[in-house]
């Protein structure tokens, strides 16, 4: 593995009992790097993140994070890693019962016994650096959904992670929150040299913030390279993808039964 | 012929439904006992945030006290009355002070407060855990290395465990009160008598003891039963809802059957 490899995933098999979900996924993740999986929904995306932290465990292949093989550690082994890795989810998951400053301090106080006032400004510099310093008294409820992914890009990067991982950070927001929390995980990676991962469906905002692509298709990988490689690609399925065409190998129809059968044409009836 | 196929057909569909009902039930029964064995496990860790186990006291405890003093007040209240009437006809009636602590102390108190601590507390507690799950917040803790069942489940269970002999005694207390409130203040029976037959009469191990053991295992039953089905609980609208009602019931049926061993083993033969 390359020195400046962070993240090394090879031959990567997982299925949910007989479903067959990810096929031979190699891929590399190299530091300081923002890097973008994308794929139709269903595809395996988040399974893939929950592979790299260790929620799940691959049926073959190997998932290697740092040097460390996640998919061999036991109970201990697997709390050290997550602790150098920070997981933002998809709506936040901010704790609902905690304010935006003691969602953030949530981490450096269960895994640090710095003093509580060390903790004070270190948290008001990460809501600082979100631009949400002036929200720390708030309440979860009070905040708007970008406000929310950002506190929770905050309480990720608490403890200073070398890497991060996106679940569908863009879902659901405004233009301007879009472009904030894309420039925001653009400009932290930079800043605290991470690397961060992004899982999204958001092909505009992601080509504009990310180092490589990559596109997963039944559970493989159909494509793979710089936002300027995947724009010119001949793939079919990526290019039906990232210009969100509606012919190609992505049927509109889900697969069925004959129109005849259903209709009762021609006397047939299902 | 057509007929005993179909027989036989229904009567192979009912025996397969059975025995996936029990095959489910007693894999549902394992998951729960692992479940509650984890809870107890890491008790250690959830005391270790004793400040969290007092907000929990403070959730399932205090917010629950006005339910349980109206209610207590009133039985004490009902049974003063119906009491009265009954004993008046033997020309017994300076022995209502008996009739209505040792009927609280003994019975009504534990499994009364127990039904209503699991309709009030129980049902928030299941909602809370299973809304912590649905929005993501308990998989958030996981991937921060913090144990969500010693954080979340551990806190709520132990709360429930201390807060309900409390609020059983609670209950206990403040219906001697409205026994005495109706016996004495309104119906006019002597206060003397009143007070020194119940002092005579109710026995503090026999009777006050048992009382207290019944509250703390039906307490005990009433936290395992709404934090397993809150961690367990489906991540969706419906599937909290179910679980909250699941909870209730659950409760209720486990109280009364408790309630009826443990009297079989305390308070026959004496």
């Amino acid at each position: 593995m390359a020195a400046d490899t962070l993240v090394d995933i090879r031959n990567l098999e997982f299925a949910y009992g007989a479903r067959q979900i990810l096929t031979g996924i190699s891929m590399t993740m190299k530091r300081g790097q923002v890097v973008a999986i994308m794929g139709g929904s269903g595809c395996g995306k988040t399974t893939l993140l929950k592979l790299i932290s260790g929620t799940l465990r691959p049926s073959s292949g190997e998932v290697v994070v740092n040097g460390e093989a996640v998919h061999l550690m036991d109970t201990d082994g697997l709390a050290r890693h997550r602790r150098k890795l920070g997981v933002l989810f998809q709506f936040g998951a901010l704790f609902t019962d905690l304010s935006v400053f003691d969602n953030v301090a949530f981490p450096l106080r269960e895994h640090t016994d710095l003093p509580e006032e060390l903790i004070r400004d270190l948290v008001l510099l990460k809501l600082h650096s979100v631009g949400l310093r002036g929200a720390h008294a708030l309440m979860p409820h009070q905040l708007s959904g970008g406000m929310a992914r950002r506190v929770a890009l905050a309480r990720s990067i608490a403890l200073d992670p070398a890497l991060v991982l996106f679940d569908e950070p863009f879902t659901g927001l405004d233009p301007i929150s879009l472009t904030v929390t894309g420039n925001l995980i653009r400009r932290l990676t930079d800043t605290l040299g991470m690397t961060s991962v992004v899982v999204t469906h958001d092909v505009a905002e992601s080509l504009k913030i990310v180092d490589e692509v990559y596109f997963i298709a039944d559970g493989r990988i159909a494509a793979h390279g710089t936002p300027a490689e995947v724009r010119d690609t001949r793939d079919a399925f990526v290019h039906q993808f990232i210009y969100g065409e509606e012919d190609g190998p992505m049927r509109f129809h889900f697969p069925g039964g004959s129109m005849d059968a259903d209709f009762g044409l021609g006397g047939a009836r299902a | 012929m057509v007929w005993g196929a179909r027989v036989l057909k229904a009567l192979a569909s009912g025996f397969s439904h059975i025995g996936r009902s029990v095959v489910e039930g007693t894999w549902r029964l394992g998951y729960a006992s692992r479940f509650l064995a984890l809870v107890l496990l890491r008790s250690g860790l959830s005391f270790g945030r004793f400040s969290l186990v007092v907000r929990k006291v403070y959730f399932s405890g205090v917010q629950s006290l006005i339910i349980i003093l109206v209610s207590g007040l009133f039985v004490g209240m009902v049974l003063g009355l119906q009491g009265y009437e009954t004993l008046v006809r033997y020309g017994s009636a300076e022995a209502l002070g008996t009739l209505v602590a040792l009927s609280l102390v003994r019975e009504l108190g534990p499994v009364v407060a127990a039904l209503l601590f699991a309709s009030r507390a129980g049902s928030a507690i299941t909602a809370e855990i299973g809304l912590m799950k649905a929005t993501e917040q308990l998989s958030a803790m996981e991937v921060m290395a913090v144990d969500p069942i010693a954080r979340v489940v551990g806190p709520h269970f132990w709360g429930a465990v201390i807060s309900m002999p409390l609020l059983a005694a609670m209950f206990s207390a403040i219906g001697v009160f409205g026994g005495y409130l109706i016996g004495v203040v309104l119906i006019g029976v002597d206060d003397g008598a009143f007070w020194s037959q119940m002092q005579a009469a109710v026995d503090f191990r026999h009777d006050v003891m048992n009382g207290i053991i019944k509250s703390a295992v039906f307490g005990f039953a009433v936290a395992a039963i709404a934090t397993f089905e809150g961690y367990d609980a489906p991540p969706t609208a419906e599937g909290v809802s179910g679980a909250t009602t699941r909870t209730v019931v659950t409760s209720a049926l486990a109280i009364l059957a408790l309630d009826f061993v443990l009297t079989s083993f305390m308070f026959t033969g004496q």
